[in-house]
């Protein structure tokens, strides 16, 4: 009665295991939506199921996959589609410069003989230089934005249409394929507006009764109640439940997604934390690409860790890159009670902001440097440290730079064969430390650490988290900017949720999950004024 | 050892290393066609001397990120006006004003090489990302450009013009100026005396000794052009305080990771316009030792093909498109000048008929230069 069955399916990364017996089952005909935070394991699910190279060429996975209760081996997307499993991306696969139809059936033509064929095909019998055959063509994908209710000719260009008819598009050519038995949408709502997004709901209900069984993953707790027939919600790579959605509501899907990973010390009552205020947004928007910020306020004060957090591509990671001035930024910036200047990192630097990017690898290090460079030369270029003079010229002073370097490679416990070592040899955990270190040697007022705990091990979390809290202690405020609450709620003073590039609310670290959970879905504002 | 030779081998190290065992077979082969080694030797080391700016004029260029200096015969052009003035107005036919007038013709060429490499640096500065393509066809096209003005300038000095017709000369000797100052200040050479037969030990032009004729004259026929290694060695200096000063250090931060600069507070364009101009500006002068050297300048076609050999001898010397250290230019143009010099005899006495020699050099500059060409883009995956 499945038309798609995945059993006790569980995915080790060396050693990391990021899926636990996972169970999803999927009727013909019903939508189902696949509900989690960002990192619990849904892309790896469908990797799965569309036979990614990126699972088999790491030892492939444990567990089952049945469609139409029969046992699949699906080694490679292509046969995920033949065995009738299509996918609508959310970056999406078009080609600007084809026209719809194109686009719905390239690589799977209608086609026609010509004179030039028919003599080649006497050998190699394989269509390969047969003519397209347009007509035919643009028929089969008038037939597929028919049953879209789409109206738009087949023949336009797919560049100059909007996002959302873009995503159509690709659904049509998904409806197109013969045997399509799943259709599995990845956060197919994320691009679009509200009126978009109903209408794409509108479009799944009605493939939906078609006897097409649809896979929609999403973070939206709403739109879930809006149009899913049931709901399976996965935790940190476990499944969590599968419910009707008759038998739930907003409140406890936020609850079952976000989950409390993690005891929470209760914190002691920190000292050093005033009322003063030593960072004022005032209508902050960034322009960042896939995390837009769209006009936050929000007041931090002095010896305090302020959490930013928020679901993947809501634009929590614009804030700390915005006041860094790192993309174009609009809005008024108060640090220290003075207007700090937009858009120009190095006034930032000089007002005693420092900053400890997300992209380590992109922004944060010179990876052909040795870590003794890297330490100071954020430092020698704004505070004219680390140089001396030699006759007319000023001349990086080595041994400083390398006394230095080993007093903080010391101090942040970074594993390494000595300062000279380049830091692309560092592990994940380790290069993170260097940035810290970099970024501290400025001996900032207010230090931005964004997403501090990405990818490195857990030893090195720890490291990196407890190395925070005694900078804290020491005096310093911090803004840091997490995916993961559990960290978050572990060492912030005050938790600032980001939703849909705007504020939703501050909460405190004990705060319940299900506020979290509805707050990071969109669906609470507000929260605890503090 | 066989382990250690391996490693070193290995990776990066691969083109050095095949260079070095070429380099050392073809002088073992040398060594048996009784060539002179001392000659080879001493030919090796005035190329050396001669190509060693050029050669050191990539690295600021590669280490501000915009690859190496293709550019380069933009700034040799630099240099050749610099000569041309020079030999235009200062009188040097008094030994003391050669080198007002090597000094003069070096100091006109830095500021044609300021100015181009500025002009230079601002195109570069538009087309991030290709910048080697961008900059082998801006040389050419300037070169090209030049060809015009060279028949038009209006030199007056009737040594470096064509008898009849308008225009300079294609190849204007240096004799009567200052060829083979540095090659000779304070330099070494062992001089077969005509008149005695003699083997003589000839120091700074001047002073000579008189040396026992042991019987090995072939092989001690050598000779070491001091001026022109310690002006290289002065600029390897200048340039390594430069990299090494807060501007070089930022230079090289925006040459590593330019994100990271911004993030910085790096002013990134205008970090690489100084690598840029600091390159043009080493090939002016480049430009001008090499000359002195060669005992003749060049116009016309000639620069068009110079930054090859150069950016051949760094890249063998260790360098990639990104990374470049003085250590790299020193191994790099030995090596490189070292294949070159001691090749072409061998080459030609051991196949008959001419030419091979030149086939020879092309292959070695152009194959190593796609070599290198070809691990770009290795670093975004590292």
């Amino acid at each position: 009665m499945y038309v798609l069955e995945m059993k006790d399916i569980s995915k080790e990364y060396f050693g990391n295991r990021v899926l636990k017996n996972v169970n999803l089952n999927v009727k013909p005909g019903e939508i189902h939506a696949l509900l989690g935070e960002n990192g619990a394991g849904k892309s790896t699910l469908m990797n799965i199921l569309f036979g990614m190279s990126v699972i088999h060429s790491t030892g492939g996975f444990e567990g089952e996959v049945l469609i139409d209760s029969a046992p699949v081996n699906i080694m490679s997307p292509h046969q995920a589609m033949d065995h009738g499993i299509g996918m609508v991306h959310q970056e999406f696969m078009l080609i600007p410069g084809f026209t719809i139809s194109e686009n719905i059936k390239l690589n799977r033509e209608l086609l026609k003989a010509n004179p030039v064929s028919a003599v080649i095909d006497l050998v190699a019998k394989d269509n390969k230089l047969s003519t397209v055959d347009v007509a035919a063509n643009a028929r089969d994908a008038r037939v597929a934005l028919d049953k879209l209710d789409m109206g738009i000719d087949e023949f336009t260009l797919v560049s100059g249409l909007p996002v959302g008819h873009m995503q159509f598009v690709e659904i049509a050519r998904e409806i197109d394929k013969e045997g399509l038995k799943v259709l599995v949408f990845d956060e197919p709502t994320a691009v679009l507006t509200e009126s978009e997004a109903l209408n794409l709901m509108e479009a799944m209900k009605k493939l939906a009764a078609q006897g097409i069984g649809i896979l929609f993953i999403t973070h939206r707790l709403d739109e879930v109640i809006h149009c899913a027939d049931r709901v399976t919600i996965l935790r940190d790579g476990e499944w969590v439940a599968t419910k009707d959605k008759v038998d739930t509501n907003v409140v406890e899907l936020a609850e079952l997604m976000v989950g409390r990973k993690v005891e929470i010390l209760p914190k002691a009552p920190r000292e050093g934390v005033g009322d003063e205020i030593i960072l004022s947004l005032n209508k902050l928007s960034v322009d960042m690409p896939g995390e837009k910020v769209k006009g936050v306020s929000l007041d931090v004060k002095r010896g305090e860790i302020l959490g930013i957090g928020g679901l993947a591509g809501q634009g929590k990671i614009g804030i700390a890159n915005g006041i860094m001035g790192l993309y174009p930024t609009r809005g008024e910036i108060l640090f220290q009670g003075k207007p700090l200047k937009l858009n120009q990192p190095k006034a930032t630097l000089d007002d005693g902001i420092a900053f400890v990017s997300e992209d380590r690898r992109g922004i944060g290090l010179l990876l052909d440097s040795s870590i003794e460079d890297n330490i100071a030369v954020t430092t020698m270029q704004t505070k004219n440290d680390f140089l001396k003079s030699w006759g007319p010229f000023k001349l990086q002073d080595k041994e400083k730079i390398r006394q230095h370097a080993e007093s903080m490679i010391k101090e942040y416990d970074i594993r390494c064969i000595g300062p000279h070592q380049y830091t692309k040899r560092l592990s994940g955990g380790n290069q993170q430390k260097v940035c810290l270190a970099r970024a501290v040697t400025l001996a900032p007022d207010l230090l931005l650490v964004s997403e501090p705990t990405r990818g490195i091990d857990i030893g090195a979390k720890k490291l990196v988290l407890d190395n925070l809290l005694k900078l804290n202690e020491e005096g310093m405020t911090i803004i840091m900017t997490s995916s993961e609450l559990a960290e978050l709620r572990s060492i912030a003073d005050r938790i600032a949720i980001i939703s849909d590039g705007k504020l939703a609310g501050i909460l405190d670290p004990t705060a319940p999950d299900a506020d979290f959970g509805l707050m990071m879905a969109g669906n609470l504002k507000g929260g605890e004024d503090v | 050892m066989f382990d250690r030779i391996k490693t070193f081998a290995a990776g990066d190290n691969l083109p050095r290393f095949v260079i070095l065992v070429f380099y050392l077979l073809i002088l073992l082969v040398a060594f048996f066609l009784n060539q002179s080694i001392g000659v080879l030797i001493s030919d090796t080391l005035i190329r050396y001397g001669m190509n060693g700016i050029l050669v050191l004029s990539m690295v600021p260029a590669i280490q501000a990120g915009t690859g190496p200096n293709f550019g380069l015969p933009i700034g040799a052009i630099g240099g050749l006006l610099g000569m041309l003035i020079s030999m235009e107005f200062i009188p040097q036919t008094i030994a003391g004003h050669q080198w007002i007038g090597l000094l003069v013709a070096i100091l006109v060429a830095i500021v044609f090489g300021i100015f181009f490499g500025w002009l230079y640096g601002l195109l570069l500065n538009r087309v991030k990302g290709s910048e080697m393509v961008i900059a082998t066809y801006t040389a050419f096209s300037f070169v090209a450009m030049m060809c015009i003005a060279w028949l038009v300038l209006p030199f007056q000095n009737k040594s470096m013009k064509w008898p009849i017709g308008q225009g300079l000369k294609n190849t204007i000797t240096m004799e009567n100026t200052y060829g083979g100052l540095l090659n000779d200040f304070l330099s070494l050479k062992f001089v077969e005396n005509h008149l005695t037969g003699k083997l003589e030990l000839v120091f700074n032009r001047s002073n000579s000794w008189v040396i026992e004729n042991y019987g090995i004259e072939s092989a001690l026929k050598f000779q070491f052009p001091t001026g022109m290694i310690l002006v290289f060695l002065l600029a390897c200096y200048l340039v390594y305080l430069f990299i090494n000063s807060k501007t070089g250090v930022a230079m090289r931060a925006v040459g590593d990771n330019p994100s990271f600069a911004v993030a910085s507070g790096l002013n990134v364009n205008r970090s690489r316009l100084i690598g840029v101009i600091l390159s043009t500006v080493l090939a002016a002068v480049g430009i001008v030792i090499y000359s002195q050297g060669f005992g003749y300048m060049q116009l016309y076609n000639a620069p068009q093909q110079m930054a090859f050999g150069a950016v051949a001898a760094i890249l063998i010397g260790g360098a990639s498109a990104q990374k470049a250290k003085i250590s790299h230019v020193i191994i790099g143009t030995f090596l490189f000048n070292g294949i070159l010099v001691a090749g072409l005899p061998v080459a030609n006495q051991l196949v008959e008929g001419g030419g091979l020699s030149d086939v020879f050099r092309v292959i070695i500059t152009y194959g190593v230069i796609l070599y290198a060409l070809t691990k770009i883009g290795g670093k975004s995956n590292a």
